[in-house]
């Protein structure tokens, strides 16, 4: 349940479910997404422009032309959830190529955590993760939770430029750069797989919140000679 | 009769098309994009009859220059700019902003750059020839998403337009006041307790100067450190534009319209919605100093906002 609702500036309400991160809170989350879609889809409130799930967020953005904070205080106050869960939940292999040139914080990671690159990939690939949601550009999907040993901090300054297909873990979390973009995750390998299809416009995203997600190694080569 | 087109001579810095921005994707990652200076766009369309959000063009720091080429067109450029039209005949004429152009097949216009500003725009009675993606002209060039494949344009390339003939071209002005506010008015972020009484102090009283690294997507600020006392990193969780977070280095990013739709820096304040347009206008170089308001302010400020737009547009008409 919403434990907190406080203004994100004067055009966006932020819903706070709490500081723990579980698949559980995260459905609890995503219950009020679909609940409040499915209001503004039919019409039924105004002035809100956009719904952003997190972990353990909601954050909804609105029109201050046509609406107002306490307006949409009120509609969210007043959401009758019922329960919910992620339906057609999938399972999905995406390959990573963890050489040098593509790992980019793998040396610096093994150097902060003690544990040999090697290791630190082996600990990755190992478990299956789940999709809490999608964000940043173009459908970078959130995974977790990732094993205790390898968590770390964001980089103290964020990168310019982390390459398209960049996998990166911080705190519990392991994600996939969808585009070329500023980002400050811990990268530590590419994958040449298409996680965002622009082109289709009713779902282009490969990985949904609830989806579960392993990551399998792959040779330069096989990288270099991805098709799909 | 052969279409109506402007080629691009000259491609500028970042041009590109928008318009009041995407809305409803923030879920899947795509954010709103649109014209950066919201009130200038608006009017940059309301000079040429248009409707307000038609798509224009935006164009940062050096414009582009472009040719007509069949047809003759309605057009006009808003911001603090300076350009040029070169008729057929050569002849060349200083170009003033906030005031309606006609140009015929063969003028040039050469948008040579912002003066103490960053974003113009170009606007074209009936709107470029285009599609929507996912519901808008916006080009998002980070995400690749909208008109010209969500890339900006490029030298050569072709912008079509929709109408090829102006039969009648009534001329428009308005004298724009421009408010070179150095004073940007926040609310309090969500993460605002997360600083040191050291860092509210700074951050609050002292200068930050714009660094280079600002585009469409934020604006890094240098300033005095500001001290993270809990935690540099917070869960990622939804951004909305104007948010201002602060990475373990201390130094302060402003998010623009091309932000992430995720992110997990603290927040330590958002910029009111009508200062908006002002901070995204301040070129690298430039001082700020920020201001704390109350939510209720930041509500009647932006009536205000956009009255004044509004007094603009109705002075069109």
């Amino acid at each position: 349940m919403i434990k907190n609702i406080s203004n994100l500036g004067d055009a966006a309400i932020y819903c706070d479910f709490g500081q723990d991160v579980n698949e559980k809170i995260n459905l609890n989350v995503v219950s009020y997404f679909n609940h409040l879609k499915e209001l503004v889809k039919n019409n039924k409130v105004t002035g809100i422009t956009n719904i952003t799930p997190s972990y353990n967020k909601l954050i909804v953005s609105f029109d201050l032309k046509n609406t107002n904070y306490n307006e949409v205080k009120e509609i969210i106050e007043n959401l009758q959830i019922k329960s919910d869960s992620h339906q057609n939940s999938k399972k999905i292999k995406i390959p990573i190529c963890c050489d040098q040139e593509y790992a980019l914080d793998l040396i610096s990671l093994s150097n902060k955590l003690k544990i040999s690159e090697n290791e630190i990939l082996e600990i990755h690939l190992s478990k299956e993760y789940f999709c809490y949601m999608n964000g940043f550009i173009a459908g970078m999907p959130f995974l977790g939770d990732i094993d205790k040993k390898i968590r770390v901090n964001r980089l103290e300054t964020p990168r310019v430029r982390v390459p398209k297909g960049s996998v990166g873990i911080t705190e519990q979390f392991c994600n996939i750069y969808t585009y070329e973009s500023p980002g400050g995750w811990n990268i530590i390998g590419n994958t040449p797989k298409k996680i965002f299809n622009k082109l289709n416009f009713d779902n282009p995203l490969l990985i949904s919140p609830g989806d579960k997600v392993s990551f399998y190694k792959i040779t330069k080569k096989e990288y270099l000679n991805w098709y799909e | 009769m052969s279409e109506t087109y402007l080629e691009v001579l000259r491609s500028g810095i970042n041009t590109t098309i928008q318009d009041k921005g995407r809305h409803h994707l923030y879920h899947i990652g795509i954010t709103v994009s649109g014209a950066m200076d919201q009130s200038k766009f608006k009017i940059s369309n309301a000079l040429v009859s248009n409707d307000l959000n038609e798509g224009a063009i935006e164009f940062a720091y050096q414009g582009p220059c472009l040719k007509l080429v069949n047809g003759n067109i309605n057009i006009a450029i808003t911001g603090d700019i300076n350009f040029k039209i070169l008729r057929k005949n050569l002849a060349e004429e200083e170009g003033k902003c906030f005031k309606n152009y006609f140009l015929e097949d063969g003028d040039q216009i050469d948008i040579i750059s912002t003066k103490k500003s960053v974003f113009g725009y170009f606007a074209v009675e009936g709107g470029f020839k285009t599609d929507k993606v996912w519901n808008s002209f916006s080009i998002n060039t980070k995400a690749r998403v909208g008109p010209n494949n969500g890339e900006k344009f490029s030298l050569g390339q072709k912008i079509y337009i929709n109408k090829s003939n102006i039969e009648k071209f009534s001329q428009k002005e308005i004298d724009y006041k421009f408010l070179n506010e150095k004073i940007i008015r926040v609310i309090k972020g969500t993460n605002y307790n997360y600083f040191s009484v050291n860092a509210l102090d700074n951050f609050f009283n002292e200068e930050y100067t714009i660094s280079n690294l600002s585009d469409r997507m934020g604006m890094r600020l240098e300033g005095p450190k500001l001290e993270n006392i809990i935690n540099t990193n917070i869960k990622s969780e939804g951004l909305v534009k104007g948010v201002i977070q602060v990475p373990a280095d201390g130094k302060p990013i402003i998010l623009f319209s091309d932000h992430g739709t995720i992110g997990g820096y603290p927040k330590i304040a958002v910029v009111i919605s009508a200062d908006y347009d002002k901070v995204v206008q301040l070129p690298p170089g430039s001082k700020i100093k920020f201001k704390e308001v109350s939510l209720i302010n930041a509500e009647n400020y932006f009536k205000d906002h956009i009255n004044n737009i509004e007094k603009y547009i109705r002075e069109i008409k």
